[in-house]
């Protein structure tokens, strides 16, 4: 698979390291969630077939997280993002 | 009970060859689905024709159905490295696996079929003394169970495997944990046989007939839609590792699973050379030698979500690095073939056999990389939930809400990262 690093251009992805689910991104407040939430985010993933948005992480790299759609049917991949922006224009990030 | 007709035996052989071979028969049915069952169990794999197997002959269930998507067998118990094996640590799996290996003991005998069981025994190579503390203290655990450990030194490895690279300077051979009773089996025929059996006890397979949807009132599950119809039944049954949380998602469910794609290699045949299994404890490496005479190894899975029954080159690379660096002959083989199949990563490496919140409603899942060796228990258990309501005694800890319990079976210490079991 060749990641389009969205700084970098295409990289081969034996450069990252895989994280998973993109929907760690919103971790709930561990002082205010409900436990069945916490729960659900610590050991419960979506699965699909098809599109999935998943964590990439460019350890041998320029150290950055990056949000990568790909499938999983084909291992095609569809759109890399910067974490950083995607968790930022959901209020995440500082 | 089964007719001495339908037994295979020597004798057998001898009076079809001095009669032109017409009087062998299908191995099994292939009948049309029933409109009810008492249990209808989802997928035709290694661990669906088990349970059904013991489901008919230990607990006398005769109204059972398997419904499976494809052909028999075509899925992971076609496309494993055939290695079993009970030499694990931790209380939740050792008495489950120590379970399942006593069940392949006795397994042909048991189904009347040759799955070519053979003991040839397993051998995980150590390369630091802390690493060997760590064999020695599963040693003991493993006879804690019943199962056999021998903790090997240096010299007795040299002469049971002298091709292996004893000495290297980074990863020298520090010791191994052995363990005899461990080996191969021929993995179709472990299918087969279970299909024969099951059949021969009025269990219906029911070959390309996709579950597409559950029937679920008032919270519990009253049957399934399938390609063929919808088919009622008072306990369904899923059992489709590498889809369990495609086919649970129809009843409205999200697992503890991701699935992963497992690759396997083998080389071109060659004259005897590896007694055993043998793997490679400072990476990730495996090796046994197929009777046919191929090596047969593997290493680690690819790391994303994928249901692609194929893998990508940087794994291969790195697995071919861990079979030159424990085993430099390897590099004058030739690879001959390689494939892939997807796996249920579970959030701690260990596998489900529970109920779930839809009353009816089971679940068989979560077997990492590490369902073939498990195929007897795994079934013996399963069937054990599904006609008495209770777990058997060595699969307690596959509850499906242990991660809210506490009460993690993390075999390898890695914690909730599915990639890393």
């Amino acid at each position: 698979m060749i990641i389009n690093h969205p700084l970098l251009g295409p990289r081969d992805s034996a450069e990252f390291v895989v994280l998973g689910d993109a929907c760690l991104i919103d971790r709930p407040d561990g002082m205010n969630a409900a436990i069945e939430e916490m729960h659900d985010y610590a050991y419960i993933r979506d699965n699909p077939a098809g599109e999935h948005r998943e964590l990439w992480y460019h350890e041998q790299g320029d150290r950055s997280w990056l949000v990568v759609t790909r499938s999983t049917l084909t291992h095609e991949v569809i759109e890399v993002e910067l974490a950083r922006n995607v968790a930022r224009a959901r209020g995440r990030s500082r | 009970m089964i007719p001495n007709a339908m037994r295979y035996s020597a004798l057998r052989i001898l009076k079809e060859g001095l009669t032109g071979n017409r009087g062998w028969q299908p191995v099994w049915r292939e009948p049309e689905p029933k409109p009810e069952y008492d249990i209808v169990i989802i997928g035709g794999g290694g661990h669906g024709l088990s349970t059904a197997y013991y489901l008919a002959k230990e607990f006398g269930e005769r109204n059972v159905a398997v419904l499976e998507k494809g052909w028999l067998g075509s899925g992971n118990i076609g496309r494993n490295t055939t290695i079993i094996r009970s030499n694990y640590l931790l209380e939740g799996n050792q008495p489950f696996y120590e379970f399942s290996l006593k069940l392949w003991e006795g397994l042909e005998q048991d189904f009347n079929y040759n799955a070519m069981v053979s003991q040839r025994g397993i051998l995980n190579l150590c390369h630091s003394d802390p690493q060997r503390d760590a064999f020695v203290r599963r040693g003991n655990s493993m006879r804690l169970s019943g199962a056999d450990s021998v903790i090997l030194d240096p010299d007795e490895i040299r002469k049971m495997c002298p091709y292996l690279d004893h000495e290297s300077a980074r990863f020298p051979i520090t010791g191994a944990l052995w363990q005899p009773r461990g080996g191969t089996v021929r993995h179709d025929a472990v299918a087969w046989g279970y299909a024969r059996g099951a059949d021969q006890r009025g269990v219906d397979i029911i070959q390309n007939c996709e579950v597409t949807g559950f029937d679920i009132t008032d919270g519990r599950c009253l049957g399934v839609e399938t390609a063929k119809g919808p088919i009622k039944a008072k306990k369904v049954a899923m059992c489709v590792a590498g889809s369990s949380s495609r086919v649970a998602a129809l009843a409205g469910m999200r697992l503890p699973i991701e699935s992963h794609v497992l690759q396997a290699f083998v080389s071109e045949g060659l004259k005897p050379v590896l007694p055993g299994v043998i793997t490679f404890g400072a990476g990730h490496f495996y090796v046994s030698q197929s009777d046919k005479g191929g090596l047969v190894f593997g290493g680690d899975i690819d790391g994303y979500n994928t249901y692609a029954q194929r893998g990508n080159l940087p794994v291969v690379e790195d697995v071919c690095e861990g079979g030159m660096a424990i085993m430099p002959m390897i590099g004058r083989a030739r690879l001959l073939r390689m494939w892939g199949g997807v796996m249920d990563m579970s959030m701690d490496g260990s596998p489900f056999i529970d109920r779930t919140h839809v009353e009816g409603l089971y679940l068989n899942a979560g077997w990492c990389y590490g369902g073939f060796k498990a195929t007897p228990a795994s079934g013996y258990c399963y069937a054990h939930l599904l006609a008495t309501d209770q777990p058997h005694e060595t699969a307690r800890a596959f509850r499906l809400d242990r991660f809210r319990m506490g009460a993690m079976i993390d075999e390898k210490g890695v914690g909730t990262q599915p990639n890393l079991h």
